[in-house]
């Protein structure tokens, strides 16, 4: 009897876990294939003007400078610099991306001279009022999200995946996610995010990809439209390197009041 | 028989089955536009293009998150309180399934309202509570301290003696098709049911888009109601002034096409259906059957005096031809002069009504002699008792001319002294009738938890992320402070609260820091350091700009008269102005609504001066006699002003809709006075007749006839009075007052001056023999 129990409950604890982890296997392997292409990377540095444009076309920019370290078991590290506007100068946003749960984050404000933690489970509100949301730019992590893949579709010329992501965290501002993934060099081209009532609420185009090392695909812009509100943000990144020495020490707390 | 003057008469008896091919024609190929009508369901429709409040509004919605929303407030079952566990659950599931409302942005209520907590270095932003059920009585003490005093939830999502509590979802509609709103409507009732079968709570709804879809609501609701009644007093005045009900049933037969076409007609013009809009085919209907009573009367009148159907049909046509045509002119000249108002929807309402006015002038003078010369009708003597009184009544009256004016004179002054006692108050809640659910729920929104007027201002700091300068904070803290300090306002929404609690938060809770900022940087960087904390959609882009350089300040303001929430305004800006030398207007849809009467009444002062000239002008070609073309302006204008007067006594508020009344219905009221005075000239000079006996001349030939149409008109109007829509309501009131006293005027004053006049040029004339000898 207890045997038949044992049993009953692994077959239908099976079927909820399958029930959970929707991927197919197309998808999650067009999405470890991304993923994979992309390692080894180690570390990047790049600068990044972003734009916002409001209903009327009205426009205004600010320069941030970003730094990312390539994690080992846990996700990427990630540190970012506020330039302009002046008010913000000097302050610096660091991020331990985690495979599950929260990001760890942390923000260094120079007129208070502290470093305060982010204890918060939010991450799917504007980064810095743009319409990029902080889950839009954060690293990317496999378990982050479920997979399916959906059809082959060709894009701006190219022959593409196209492969849904569905968030697992709860608390993630969207439904579902749509991307065109190159067959070649699987590069994301376009992300179209569906909101909790699966309405569309932003597309996201890559635009001007280069390649680095001969191996790491960056692209130069990244526009997000709000197709809601009208509302634009143009992220232009400039001066991308690789491999330049940083290590686990420039991306703690503490080296976080030193960063110039 | 001679016929050459009615030849027309003739001709259109002998080419029947052309005529009505031709007017089959005419009413298909116009009536085919109403494929283009839909529903307006926005009141902004309300506003022109160029109003500037709505331009104000307009560019406040661009620069910031639009305020449409839904509002979903919570009435306690009596003896709990809104604080209760089972609330504060209804709320919890209120809050995450409102998400789910077509197009919306964001949804506010305590549940999620964002609580910021510090520990140590941590900054902990998070919704207020999750999981009602389980919460500790600490922690409903914890969550009861800070939904009766943060003053961004008071008064606005919540009051504070617990009365009350609301979820509020912003929908952004994309503006492309009108059932948008309907569809979030639809969403939101849903919702409701499912939340108060869940649990034991009530739901009142509020907020624009309810207001949005009363308009539609309230138009169906007209349509519905009111059409069908109009149509049976129609029917019954008809049938016992002609007693047939053949010729009852051809007068249906006469308006149904009239309003077709005229409908038609707005759908050619793009016209979108609003409230006003929509009462044209009632107002239609009632004037459309003024022409059929007029031809009927002539024509059974002629058969009793033993001619023949057809030669009676002729004998109307030529006798009724001018007069209709000149009423229906002067008619649709009043209508039209409703283009001169500021609100789109009165501008549909006149074109609308002037062509459905001239369809049934041409449906009166070809389709009806036609239907009636298909069928024998026998004539009923009906009225013979109406036409003796009438006789009477112009014997007295001429007898009696000088005290007949003096009375008059004394009772006009009287009444129109009254008209200053009219307040003007556009409560735009208050458009609708309590038998709509959306006003009795805002009447009790307005009562438990908050005002239900809300005023924007935009303060700019006329620099890029000048927001976070403790200089502009400053000043938008004094005007926030300066707000609150009045009674009528129920919330402020201002950024500075969240600098203020973000200052002590990241100074460990210390209430000494509950102050704004000192420095620009300190701010900026708090403001960065929120923004990150914030979960999806509850952001600030609703309080702050792109470039951080401006933002709104939202005053929540109670249940106030126009004129209060006007002065208020002015107060405002002042104060604004003068003790801070900012330059912020206020804006939004109290704001709109507060000037509309005043804009549409100074546009509407230039429509009813030029609809007197063109009507008069119509008058004075028709009479060929100037002296009884300014003694018409008489009878014609004074039925306005009294109108206003009647209403100023018993009423005493009056809406935007009133400023169009005195120009659409002077185009209705001059119809008695072309009437009479046509009347009174044929009987001076044809019969050569004195004034006092052409006078009762005039009245029995065309009193009784007067009476009828003033009789039916006055229902029209009555009914239409009905309206679930103040704007209507009012209007029609108006008129309907406007109307009788024309009828009154028309039969007293204006004979009275007559005989007056009549007197005075005899004198003069037999002066002017004396000299001359």
């Amino acid at each position: 009897m207890k045997f038949m129990q044992i049993i009953i409950i692994a077959l239908i604890s099976c079927l909820f876990a399958a029930n959970v982890y929707a991927s197919d296997g197309r998808g999650l392997e067009i999405a470890t294939e991304l993923d994979v292409r992309d390692n080894g990377f180690g570390d990047t540095t790049s600068t990044m003007t972003m734009t916002l444009f409001d209903q009327y076309g009205n426009s205004t920019s600010r320069k941030i400078r970003n730094r990312t370290l390539e994690g080992t078991d846990e996700g990427d590290l990630s540190l970012v610099i506020f330039d302009t506007p002046a008010d913000v100068k000097g302050t610096a946003f660091l991020s331990h991306t985690k495979r599950s749960g929260s990001d760890d984050q942390w923000l260094y404000l120079p007129a208070l001279k502290r470093v305060k933690r982010i204890a918060s489970s939010n991450q799917a509100g504007p980064f810095m009022g743009s319409e990029f949301a902080y889950e839009d730019i954060s690293s990317q992590e496999l378990e982050k999200y479920t997979y399916k893949y959906l059809r082959n579709e060709a894009y701006n010329g190219l022959d593409c995946f196209v492969v849904e992501y569905d968030p697992v965290d709860r608390k993630s501002g969207y439904s579902k996610q749509i991307v065109w993934i190159d067959t070649k060099e699987y590069r994301s081209h376009k992300i179209e995010f569906y909101d909790r009532k699966e309405s569309l609420l932003k597309t996201l185009e890559y635009k001007g990809y280069s390649q680095y090392n001969d191996k790491f695909w960056r692209a130069d812009v990244l526009e997000m439209e709000n197709h809601q509100t009208g509302k634009r943000t143009v992220l232009e990144f400039d001066d991308w390197k690789f491999q330049t020495g940083l290590t686990a020490k420039d991306f703690n707390k503490k080296s976080l009041k030193k960063v110039r | 028989m001679n016929f050459t003057k009615s030849s027309y008469g003739e001709m259109l008896l002998n080419n029947r089955i052309l005529a009505i091919i031709f007017l089959f024609l005419v009413t298909v190929g116009m009536s085919y536009g109403a494929k283009n009508l839909y529903f307006d369901n926005d009141y902004r429709a309300f506003f022109g293009k160029t109003n500037p409040q709505l331009e104000a509004f307009e560019r406040l919605q661009k620069t910031y998150t639009k305020i449409d929303n839904v509002q979903f407030a919570v009435e306690p079952d009596p003896g709990s309180d809104a604080s209760s566990v089972q609330i504060l659950a209804a709320i919890e599931e209120l809050t995450e399934l409102a998400w789910q409302i077509p197009y919306s942005l964001r949804v506010d209520s305590i549940s999620n309202y964002q609580h910021t907590e510090v520990d140590e270095d941590d900054l902990l932003v998070e919704d207020l509570y999750g999981y009602a059920e389980e919460l500790t009585e600490q922690e409903l003490k914890d969550i009861r301290a800070i939904i009766t005093t943060e003053p961004s939830i008071i008064g606005r999502i919540h009051d504070p003696a617990h009365r009350s509590t609301a979820v509020t979802a912003t929908v952004q509609l994309p503006g492309k098709d009108p059932m948008e709103v309907v569809e979030v409507v639809e969403a939101a009732r849903v919702l409701k049911e499912t939340i108060e079968r869940n649990h034991e709570v009530t739901l009142r709804l509020g907020g624009i888009a309810l207001f949005n879809n009363a308009f539609l609501e309230a138009s169906e609701n007209d349509m519905m109601t009111l059409m069908p009644a109009m149509y049976i007093v129609i029917l019954i005045v008809t049938y016992l002034l002609i007693r047939s009900i053949y010729a009852t049933a051809v007068v249906v037969l006469i308006i149904v096409p009239s309003i077709t076409v005229a409908m038609g007609f707005g759908g050619w013009i793009g016209v979108g259906l609003t409230p006003p809009s929509a009462s044209a085919p009632t107002v239609i209907t009632t004037l459309a059957v003024a022409d059929s009573i007029h031809f009927l009367v002539t024509m059974f009148q002629r058969m009793n005096a033993g001619h023949s159907q057809r030669d009676s049909i002729i004998y109307s046509l030529s006798v009724n031809g001018k007069p209709i045509f000149l009423t229906s002119i002067t008619t649709a000249v009043g209508f039209l002069s409703l283009n001169f108002s500021d609100s789109p929807p009165f501008h549909d309402l006149g074109n609308i009504t002037a062509a459905g006015v001239m369809a049934a002038w041409l449906f009166s003078i070809m389709l009806l002699p036609i239907l009636m010369s298909f069928v024998t009708v026998k004539p009923k003597e009906t009225l013979g008792a109406l036409n003796k009184c009438m006789a009477i009544i112009g014997e007295f009256i001429s007898s009696k001319y000088k005290a007949v004016l003096l009375v008059s004179m004394l009772v006009s002054v009287l009444i129109t002294a009254a008209i200053t006692r009219n307040e003007i108050n556009d409560d735009f809640l208050k458009y609708f009738d309590e038998d709509i659910t959306f006003r009795s729920d805002t009447d009790w929104i307005s009562q438990n938890l908050t005002g239900l007027n809300q005023i924007q201002f935009d303060m700019q700091s006329k620099m890029p992320n000048g927001i976070s300068e403790p200089q502009f904070l400053n000043k938008l803290e004094t005007f926030s402070n300066w707000a609150r300090n009045h009674e009528v306002v129920t919330n402020v929404q201002s950024i500075t609260d969240v600098f203020k609690r973000l200052n002590k938060d990241l100074n460990g809770g210390d209430e000494q820091f509950y102050k704004i900022p000192e420095s620009r940087e300190l701010s900026a960087q708090y403001l960065l350091l929120y923004e990150l904390s914030l979960p999806f959609g509850l952001d600030l882009n609703n309080q702050i700009d792109i470039d951080k350089s401006s933002t709104q300040v939202i005053v929540t303001i109670d249940d106030l008269t126009t004129n209060q929430i006007k002065a208020w305004i002015k107060e405002a800006e002042t104060f604004l102005e003068s003790e801070l030398g900012m330059d912020a207007v206020a804006a939004g849809p109290t704001v709109m609504f507060s000037y509309i009467a005043e804009r549409n009444i100074e546009g509407m002062l230039w429509g009813t001066l030029y609809a007197v000239l063109i009507i008069s002008g119509i008058i004075l070609i028709a009479l060929k006699d100037v002296r009884l073309g300014l003694l018409s302006l008489v009878p014609n204008l004074l039925p306005a002003a009294l109108a206003f007067g009647v209403w100023g006594l018993f009423v005493g508020q009056v809406n935007m809709a009133v400023a169009v009344v005195t120009g659409m219905a002077l185009g209705v009221i001059v119809d008695d006075s072309v009437h009479f005075l046509t009347k009174y000239q044929l009987a001076r000079k044809n019969e050569k007749l004195s004034a006092e006996r052409a006078v009762v001349s005039a009245f029995s030939g065309v009193g009784t006839a007067l009476l009828v149409t003033t009789i039916i008109l006055v229902a029209g109007f009555a009914i239409l009075a009905q309206s679930s829509f103040g704007l209507n309501s009012a209007m029609a009131s108006l008129t309907a007052i406007a109307l009788f006293m024309a009828l009154v005027a028309d039969l007293t004053i204006l004979p009275a001056l007559l005989i007056l006049l009549d007197r005075k040029m005899n004198k003069s004339n037999a002066q002017e023999n004396v000299v001359t000898a």
